[in-house]
């Protein structure tokens, strides 16, 4: 289930869009890529709301291309959540569900009760859609889009206008959705917090074409080589495994290839695996373990290999900690004052480390 | 109160017509790209400017008996188009058709892509979409369409007196009916129906400005 392929072309002015791509989908892939990367581009072609030229297919049934006339986007099994989410102002909540289930695709999915139980969306039903927050509005769309049984989920930028909080709120709601509804979804975005968050596979976008593609883990690692992420946002993703919590000071411990670290306490079990994400202008090298300091993440690791940046003041340094990849983003001035060369052995100061909730 | 009457069925009759005719119309000039739109625009245009006599001149030439389509409808029907009720419908729906086709289309392009790629991507089909999103988002703009043809074809004189004439019963419509008063000096009966119009006018117009605060536009 949810085997994508396409091979897109489409010109709009001075902008070219040919992007060709071939693998699974299940779960949750972000499309990332910066700005004008044509990510919601391929997203609205893909779901017939953009006519380019070339063959679309999805689990062996072919939507576009190969000399066929093209399906139009209301005869493909997409559903899809707008960045304005586009809900019907004539409509109250209730209406604007009732309006997709109404039109379902004759399969197996959810109905209405379902959806609205998973998306918490019982005391808005009766509300105006005018009225709606823009948290309420994005779920309320979600919940719509589910409705119609799609085969495949397609959300651009929905959580674009949200500040953090809100953000945070709906993440693991879309992250749900594969497992809950048994619906693959191809997430748009170009915010990078929001990937590692949500995201299984990776699909980066640039310039109009595919840089790259994968599993998030090998991915995140290369965000900055030319996938269209920056250096300032380029880090890892750690797996680690939950050791236990403690109650007074409200943290969790976990292992990390028998190093400990500290975070603060997140609902997840002992025993879970989880994802964390580091980014390297949050890691700091000290060549002798650091005393008085009250950054409590302190891992041993070696330097693998060093990339200074000539032309400005930045290095990126390379570690190793056991068998997984930890980056920093050091000045060139420190690599030299701490004489910091490929096999030495440092301790790395980790200030910040995001947690990834979902466990692997 | 003759004239009354039909000048109400007139505008009536015309408005439903006209309804049916200018919406399809409406949408085809809100959606396309096509070149000729410009000039199917000023076409749609043109009784704005048009002196109402021009238009009516026009319509009499071609509603007469000798002409092919005056003469076609009078082996159909058995009925002549000029100075007819029916040939006062169809001068009306040329005469009131921007009134009716304007507002649409502007109404239909304020609506934007969103609301029907909405639909689209709820499996609703173009005819759905339309009926169950267009229309509903678009009420602002019939308001406007249903109420300014109506009362604009209540008011139109030239090119009913060019078409119609002033044949009681049958084309002998409110407008006509106050000229031949105050032409035969009866200024009692030309006050009243006068005064009449005027205040149906206004609370007509009262009406829609009210109404128009409270639909719903767009998608959100």
């Amino acid at each position: 289930m949810g085997a994508l392929s396409f091979d897109l072309l489409l010109s709009r002015g001075d902008f070219h869009l040919k992007a060709a791509f071939e693998g699974a989908v299940d779960g949750v892939t972000a499309l990332f890529g910066p700005s004008g990367a044509g990510k919601s581009t391929l997203l609205r072609a893909i779901a017939g709301l953009e006519a380019a030229e070339g063959p679309v297919r999805f689990d062996g049934a072919l939507w576009q291309g190969a000399g066929q006339k093209a399906l139009p986007a209301h005869k493909r099994p997409v559903g899809f959540v707008f960045q304005n989410a586009a809900l019907f102002a004539h409509l109250d909540v209730a209406g604007n569900l009732q309006y997709a289930a109404r039109r379902a695709a004759p399969r197996a999915g959810p109905d209405v009760a379902e959806v609205v139980a998973a998306l918490e969306l019982a005391p808005l039903m009766p509300r105006a859609v005018g009225g709606l927050s823009g948290g309420e509005r994005q779920r309320v769309a979600l919940a719509r889009a589910l409705l119609t049984r799609p085969a495949l989920m397609l959300m651009d930028e929905p959580l674009s206008g949200l500040d953090m909080k809100r953000k945070a709120a709906i993440l693991p709601l879309i992250a749900e959705v594969p497992r809950r509804f048994g619906v693959p979804v191809l997430y748009v975005t170009h915010a990078i917090d929001e990937v590692t968050r949500i995201a299984d596979r990776l699909i980066a976008l640039r310039d109009g074409q595919i840089a790259g593609s994968g599993p998030m883990a090998e991915m995140v690692a290369q965000l900055d080589l030319g996938l269209g992420g920056s250096r300032f946002e380029a880090g890892v993703v750690l797996r680690a495994t939950v050791t236990g919590t403690d109650a007074g000071y409200q943290l969790t411990r976990l292992d990390l290839d028998g190093q400990t670290l500290v975070m603060p306490a997140a609902p997840v079990e002992a025993g879970a695996e989880v994802q964390l994400r580091v980014r390297a202008r949050d890691v700091m090298v000290a060549t002798v373990r650091p005393e008085g300091l009250s950054a409590q993440n302190i891992l041993t690791a070696t330097i693998e290999r060093i990339e200074p940046e000539e032309s400005r003041a930045f290095a990126e340094v390379f570690l190793r900690v056991a068998e997984q990849p930890l980056r920093a983003r050091l000045t060139r001035a420190a690599v030299d004052q701490l004489a910091l060369a490929p096999g030495r052995e440092v301790f790395a100061v980790l200030k910040a480390i995001s947690f990834d909730r979902r466990v692997l | 109160m003759g004239p009354v009457w039909l000048t109400l069925q007139l505008a009536a009759v015309t408005t439903l017509v006209l309804l049916i005719v200018g919406t399809p119309l409406a949408w085809w000039l809100s959606q396309t790209r096509a070149r000729v739109k410009p000039v199917i625009e000023a076409l749609t245009a043109l009784p704005l400017v048009l002196p109402p006599t021009v238009l009516g001149f026009y319509l009499l030439i071609l509603f007469s008996p000798d002409a092919p389509l005056g003469a076609f409808w009078i082996t159909v029907t058995g009925d002549s188009l000029s100075f007819s009720f029916t040939g006062l419908v169809l001068a009306s729906c040329l005469y009131s058709l921007p009134f009716m086709v304007q507002p649409l289309q502007a109404a239909f392009e304020a609506l934007g892509r969103a609301p029907l790629e909405a639909a689209a991507s709820l499996r609703a089909g173009p005819v759905d979409r339309f009926f169950t999103v267009v229309v509903p988002l678009s009420l602002r703009g019939y308001l406007t369409a249903i109420v300014l043809s109506f009362a604009h074809t209540i008011g139109e004189f030239g090119v009913v007196l060019m078409v119609g004439g002033n044949i009681p019963g049958r084309t002998r419509v409110l407008s006509i009916a106050i000229y031949e008063h105050v032409e035969t000096i009866q200024y009692d009966q030309a006050h009243l129906l006068s005064a009449g119009l005027l205040v149906f006018s206004f609370v007509v117009l009262l009406l829609v400005y009210v109404l128009n605060r409270r639909f719903p536009m767009g998608a959100r």
